[in-house]
């Protein structure tokens, strides 16, 4: 059947901000599903309250609401818009719950929305713990037994039913505190006994233990027809017990024979026909390796990481198809895009290997718990390509940006063969490298470490394979060709190779050859560019097609400090070029984003982005120019290594970026300038800093440079926090110098500006709610400014003109102010593009980097219609309010400072500011309770201005709660408080009464935290866990408080599209 | 490390690894695009007289068991791969690829470009040519020999000498004919588990020893060209004719199609994988299915009064299977006994079953 007849106007929902465990893919999905429908020549309304993606720009969807995911918010937006249907299956968990109670409380049958792709009850039979399981029990598949006791006597009774080992889950208690596995009978009624005394219910789960088991996911992809077809199947490296969000993931399978491969696949298809999905699914197994026995561990009734992955994995757009087949197509009408000859309806066959890898944020959290298990704890991820394992394990490694170029990590090789071998049995983001460090010094045999980690030998045997060849290279006597080619098919990188042998290799050195990722191994010609590179004879690059060709560098993983936004960027920086005629080709490694879909570039490279590697690509393509700016610090970092080669940089030079970054060069500049920075000094030591921060005198701020995101930028208070954080950033080899700075706590203001090289363009001035300590990317912003008094916006736009000038910036520039005492400083310049462009350029109407992009080709602001100077400010408020993931880090200090923590951002737009907070706030999850009870330990230094939030939720009518300190002033100033005990005191204490359920909000700053072990940071991390809000910082209590007093509600709030901004 | 090379018939030499057997084989390249099922290839007998070339780089991962055999032995002319795993992995592996190469006799070739091949056979055509290993370089007369090469007699090189009796799982239903043409060992699985007793029988049996001893007839898959086995072909007419229930597959669908007077023309590089998609005209489905053939019926050539074309291949609307008009009688080109490949049209054997109910319950 083609196109539904009865279908006009789609509304689509977004996942919304950036979390652990939902990223950049759902907007990749949401994008390619919003193409697909308007292709059809459907009206599309789309709501993410997600600011930095693609998918909520003006050119993506008819409509574009930027709205807090709420019921209530969607709810105005469908009573305003009145779409007839709503597809809710490509934003993620959030926007399947979503559409679930929308429909589920009638509201959709109401205003006659019906829901394409998914139904409720089936969404029901794949999410619900009971109903799944009967389905499943329906069908014949087997899930893993469980059964929910209260008793030891119930415990045993029941794993004689299921054998041991069992796992016993205790209910309500948090990180499986009481639980273990049991492999005997005495076991299992110790663990069973403190299990149930540990619950609060004194309730555990008895689930048959499958720990070991290969995992393999699936994904499936069905019609209305019931055609249903696989298009990638994957398997962890890491057996079952890491979330596969946290797992090195390899596809296609490799240790599955056909009839193990086909009886999974027959299961997975029976499962999404009994669930009668339309369009994507993913299900996960868990396959016993010593037998046929298998059970289904999850069913995923949507669009998901794994399908991203799967996309980029074999080139099959499962989200495209997932639209189409939900407007009414059946997989046999819809066109294969990559060979454009054949059907959507088939099975994607590889003829290469590919590894995904996931990016852990603990190089940034020290802190954290670094344990993996079954709550993921990566924020984003890279795929690698190539005809080996190894390769494209050696490819995904290096283009993580971890620091490391091969299997081998220089911290690791220092450690003690105890330390290894503990490392080995560790499950953390390391064992990989404490495996092959083992493997290296031959402290365990593959068999030894298979008995300890139960991970596949197929693997083991792999990572032999790389940990030999680094010990033939480094005792070869010479490099020849034949030693050379292997080492290469292994992926490593001549640098590499020089390193381990010593040897020169300019005789034998040559580039790789590319090849198309084209879903069918070469049975049919493919119209995509799509390559990877692998050394091998032939190669498949396309000739050029005469046009200016330009190279886009993309932003590599997602990480904090390094989101969607620099992917936003890139993916508009291709498409300002080729609406200036030119040809682009880009390279990126994250599979979920929307730069590394094959239909974004006209030439896609899915490469590590390295300076090697991209000379394998310049070589092939030879472009005329290249971007840097758009693709964060990871494109900036390669900058002067294209220069090298020979490709002109359009926009800024390099020496522009180094300028900015080097202290020296840069304070020349501000002087040329006339312009004041906090005084500071650059230091290579621990001693240099103390003496400096001596000089400076405290409180100081002291960070690394070349960095973003703040990564390990800290405020010292004292010497000894010179000397920790000192510690911590010559952790790894200190390349670049650290920055010790006056800190002065003033109100930060930030501006994205455009430089055509005589002129700037400044969209709008961003003012940050907390004061300057907390980190630009975690602050709330807003926008039009409200507290900056024109003098200093005149100020700041002389700065603005007179940085961009001397910096050459032709493009992007991001500046950071602070205002301190009536007199405005620079903090921080950035000659690229930043993580606001996307919102700015979005509620100003500003195509920032479409005008950057013709900056770089000549074209002058003044002739381009936006004007130059200051923008206008319009008349909507954007509240930019930022999103943690901080439940699912375990031991992180939650308290906001110079260092980025924030894993994404939502944004509020209204023509009130309050509103817009609220929206801001709601979107970012925060509950508006009227009354309750609040909690307050503020640090010394914040006891003043807490009295004045104290005041202000008394009068809302909060019991208000403090530790004794903080007590001791509220009451003292007439603010009736409770005191309780602190942290260290007898219970019951301050956790108890965090514990108890009775507290709504909690105010909670401290003088120094970061240490997991501190009583301050103890409290916060029992908020986050009892899911209470946290507020670290007066100046964010006092914004929530302006959205609890007074009588605003999100259902009286306009929703605003931004098209009409 | 020996190395050993494939000379193909356009002068294209290709220089890898030695693996497997030593010495000289002269075949026909084909590729195929499955990403697993190695096994089952290998023993397929419909790869006669073929050099096959697995396009997934990893081969061997999980080596050889005892019990995924499709036919007695190997069949190929050489295998080619891009990487033959060393230290296999899996709780069923008996032996390493490379043994059972060597066990096998088959020439094997590792480490070369199997895309840039495959690329040449997508845009030339299968091609003959001659797998050797280092040491064993082809004379002129090799050479001349490969560039004559044409898979001949392929039927009669796989069939069986006599006839083998599989009994029934469970209760016997039915009795079947299965007419060895290189038969792969599932078809007899999925017969004997739906209650059959299965006589596996040579080829060239005589269609009268057939003919009202047996329930049904089951013609089985096998290489070569269709065209040559002109006797088979007469002896088809003569079972169609008694109305005796048929269920043909891949060459046998293309024997029963000849036999009706249609015609097999040679692809230009064939289907061999497990991804095919096959549209069943009638209910408006596609199925995944298994496919390996060189040859394809003619569509236009299947006169619409005796049968009708009833699936297509969905990438190339190549002829995937015909249904009889007024007899019990399908065929289809595809492998519903799969091994390797998806199960999505192991109902077809369900079909046969009832088509012999049907035709029993009317000699009644």
């Amino acid at each position: 059947m083609p196109l539904r007849k009865d279908i006009h106007k789609v509304m689509v929902l977004g996942s919304g901000p950036i979390v652990i465990g939902q990223a950049a893919e759902f907007d990749y999905a949401g994008t390619q599903a919003c193409r697909a429908l308007r292709e059809e020549g459907l009206e599309v309304v789309l709501v993410n309250s997600n600011p930095a993606t693609i998918m909520t720009d003006k050119a993506m969807a008819d409509k574009v609401y930027i709205e807090p995911l709420t019921v209530e918010a969607v709810q105005e937006i469908i009573k305003k818009e009145h779409p007839d249907s709503l597809l809710p299956n490509l934003g993620g968990q959030t926007g399947l719950n979503l559409a679930m109670e929308l429909c589920e409380s009638g509201f959709l049958d109401k205003m006659g929305v019906k829901l394409l792709g998914a139904n409720p009850e089936t969404i029901a039979k794949a999410e619900d713990r009971q109903m799944f399981k009967d389905t499943m029990e329906k069908i014949g598949e087997p899930v893993i037994a469980s059964k929910v006791v209260h008793s030891v006597e119930d415990a045993v009774e029941f794993t004689r039913e299921i054998g041991l080992p069992v796992i016993i889950r205790p209910a309500y208690t948090l990180g499986g505190t009481g639980g273990g596995i049991a492999y005997t009978w005495d076991q299992l009624r110790e663990i069973a006994a403190t299990g149930i005394m540990y619950s609060r219910v004194d309730e555990i789960l008895v689930e048959k233990c499958i720990a070991g088991w290969k995992e393999i996911e699936y994904e499936v992809m069905r019609d209305h027809k019931g055609n249903a077809i696989t298009i990638c199947n994957m398997e962890n490296v890491d057996p079952v017990g890491v979330h596969t969000g946290d797992s090195v993931v390899v596809a296609p399978s490799q240790t599955l024979c056909d009839k193990e491969y086909q009886m999974l696949r027959t299961s997975a298809l029976n499962i999404i026909t009994e669930l009668g999905i339309e369009g994507g699914c993913n299900v996960q197994y868990a396959l016993n390796p010593d037998s046929f026995e298998y059970a289904v561990i999850e069913v995923n009734p949507r669009v998901s990481r794994s399908s991203a992955l799967a996309s980029k994995a074999t080139g099959y757009p499962i989200a495209k198809v997932t639209a189409k087949i939900a407007v009414g197509y059946g997989l046999d009408e819809i066109e294969n895009a990559v060979t454009k000859k054949t059907k959507a309806c088939f099975e994607p066959t590889l003829d290469y290997c590919v590894v995904k890898f996931p990016r852990w944020p603990f190089d940034k959290f020290v802190y954290a718990d670094n344990t993996l298990g079954t709550q993921m704890k990566a924020t984003g991820e890279v795929m690698a390509i190539d005809n080996t394992f190894e390769g494209a394990l050696m490819k995904a490694v290096r283009g993580c940006e971890i620091k490391l170029d091969s299997m081998i990590a220089p911290r690791i090789q220092q450690q003690s063969d105890a330390e290894i071998r503990k490392g080995v049995a560790r499950v953390d983001d390391q064992r990989l490298f404490h495996i092959c460090e083992a493997l290296r010094r031959g402290l365990m045999t593959i068999e030894e470490i298979h008995e300890v980690t139960t991970m596949d030998t197929f693997f083991l045997h792999k990572f032999q394979n790389i940990v030999d060849m680094e010990k033939e290279l480094a005792s070869a006597e010479k490099i020849d060709k034949d030693l050379y080619l292997r080492a290469k098919k292994m992926g490593f990188l001549d640098k590499t190779i020089e390193q381990l042998s010593g040897k020169d290799i300019s005789d034998v050195k040559r580039l790789p050859v590319y090849k198309m990722v084209d879903t069918c191994a070469a049975e049919f010609e493919a119209e995509t560019p799509y390559y990877y590179s692998t050394y091998d004879e032939e190669t498949e690059v396309k000739p050029a097609s005469g046009k200016k060709k330009v190279l886009v560098l993309g932003s590599g993983p997602i990480r904090i400090g390094q989101g969607i936004e620099f992917d936003y960027c890139s993916v508009h920086a291709v498409w300002a070029l080729q609406r200036l005629g030119c040809e682009t080709v880009i390279i990126n490694n994250n599979p979920e984003t929307v730069s590394t879909d094959f239909d974004t570039a006209d030439r896609l490279y899915f490469e590590p982005l390295t300076p090697e590697d991209v000379t394998g690509v310049v070589n092939a393509e030879k472009p005329d120019f290249a971007i840097v700016q758009f693709g964060g610090q990871t494109a900036i970092n390669l900058a002067a290594h294209i220069e090298k080669l020979g490709v002109p940089i359009l926009g800024t030079p390099a020496w522009s970026i180094d300028a900015a970054e080097d202290r020296e060069k840069f304070d020349v500049i501000l002087e040329k300038c006339g312009i004041p920075r906090p005084a500071g000094h650059t230091v290579m030591t621990e001693e240099e800093a103390v003496a400096a921060a001596d000089q400076l005198g405290y409180p100081v701020l002291v960070r690394p440079s070349y960095v973003l995101g703040g990564q390990g930028m800290e405020i010292a208070h004292k010497e000894e926090d010179v000397r920790e954080f000192m510690k911590v950033i010559t952790r790894n080899k200190v390349e670049n110098p650290v920055l010790v700075d006056k800190y002065m706590m003033g109100r930060e203001i930030e501006v994205d500006a455009i430089c055509d090289g005589d002129d700037i363009l400044i969209p709008g001035i961003m003012e940050h709610f907390e004061r300057a300590g907390v980190h630009s990317g975690d602050s709330i912003s807003i926008y039009p400014s409200i507290n900056i008094e024109q003098k200093h916006k005149d100020t700041i736009i002389r700065y603005t003109e007179a940085l961009a000038k001397n910096l050459a910036v032709l493009g992007l520039v991001n500046i950071q102010f602070v205002l301190y005492n009536d007199q405005v400083y620079v903090i921080e310049v950035n000659p690229r593009s930043s993580r606001t462009v996307p919102y700015i350029s979005k509620v100003t109407g500003v195509p920032m980097v479409d005008l950057a992009t013709r900056c770089m080709f000549g074209e002058k602001l003044r002739d381009m219609g936006c004007g130059t100077g200051l923008h206008p400010e319009g008349d909507h408020y954007a509240v930019k309010v930022p999103v943690f993931s901080f439940q699912k880090l375990r031991d992180l200090d939650t308290q906001l400072g110079p260092e980025m923590k924030s894993t994404g951002e939502v944004l509020g737009v209204a023509t009130t500011f309050r509103e817009a907070l609220l929206k801001g706030l709601i979107g970012a999850g925060f509950k508006m309770k009227k009354k309750g009870a609040v909690l307050i330990s503020v640090r010394d230094s914040d006891k003043q201005e807490a009295i004045r939030i104290g005041e202000r939720f008394e009068a809302l009518g909060f019991d208000i709660y403090a530790t004794s300190g903080t007590a001791n002033v509220l009451n003292r100033h007439m603010v009736a408080t409770n005191a309780i005990r602190n942290v260290d005191e007898p219970s019951p204490n301050i956790i108890d009464l965090i514990e108890s359920g009775k507290i709504d909000y909690v105010v909670a700053t401290s003088v120094k935290g970061r240490h997991p072990e501190l009583g301050s940071v103890h409290i916060r991390r029992t908020a986050v866990e009892r899911a209470i809000p946290c507020l670290t910082s007066i100046d964010t209590a006092s914004a929530l408080l302006r959205c609890l007093e007074g009588d605003i509600r999100i259902e009286n709030c306009e929703p605003v599209d931004i098209n009409t901004i | 490390m020996k190395k050993a090379y494939l000379l193909l018939a356009d002068g294209t030499r290709f220089e890898g690894q030695a693996v497997g057997y030593e010495g000289q084989s002269i075949g026909e390249v084909v590729f195929n695009t499955g990403m697993a099922g190695y096994q089952e290839v290998l023993t397929d007998p419909s790869y006669y007289g073929q050099i096959v070339t697995m396009t997934y780089p990893l081969i061997g991962n999980y080596g050889i068991n005892f019990d995924d055999y499709e036919s007695r032995k190997s069949w190929v002319s050489g295998f080619i791969m891009r990487e033959i795993a060393e230290y296999p992995s899996n709780w069923r592996c008996k032996m390493t690829l490379d043994e059972y190469l060597k066990e096998q006799k088959v020439v094997g070739l590792a480490g070369i470009d199997t895309r840039a091949l495959t690329r040449k056979l997508r845009g030339e055509g299968v091609m003959n040519g001659v797998i050797y290993t280092e040491g064993f370089e082809p004379d002129e007369q090799t050479i001349e020999a490969m560039h004559a090469y044409v898979v001949k007699d392929a039927v009669k090189s796989v069939t069986c000498a006599e006839s083998t009796v599989y009994p029934a799982e469970g209760e016997q239903k039915y009795r079947i004919a299965l007419y060895d043409y290189g038969v792969k060992y599932n078809i007899e699985r999925e017969l004997q588990k739906r209650g059959c007793e299965v006589v596996t029988i040579p080829a060239l049996t005589p269609p009268e020893d057939v003919i009202g001893k047996f329930d049904g007839v089951m013609l089985s898959n096998g290489p070569g060209d269709p065209a040559e086995n002109v006797e088979i072909v007469e002896n088809l007419k003569k079972l169609l004719a008694s109305n005796i229930p048929i269920f043909g597959i891949c060459l046998g669908h293309q024997l029963l199609s000849l036999a009706i007077g249609a015609k097999t023309t040679k692809l230009k590089y064939g289907h061999r994988g497990v991804n095919h998609p096959v549209k069943d005209l009638d209910v408006d489905r596609t199925y995944i299915t298994s496919q390996n053939h060189g040859y394809a019926v003619v569509g236009e050539s299947v006169d619409s009064k005796i049968a009708r074309v009833r699936y297509v291949n969905l990438n190339d609307g190549t002829v995937e299977g015909i249904e009889h008009i007024g007899r019990p009688v399908f065929t289809v080109q595809y492998h519903p006994e799969v091994c390797p490949g998806p199960m999505d049209t192991s109902y077809l054997f369900d079909k046969f079953m009832d088509n012999i109910a049907k035709a029993k319950g009317g000699a009644q």
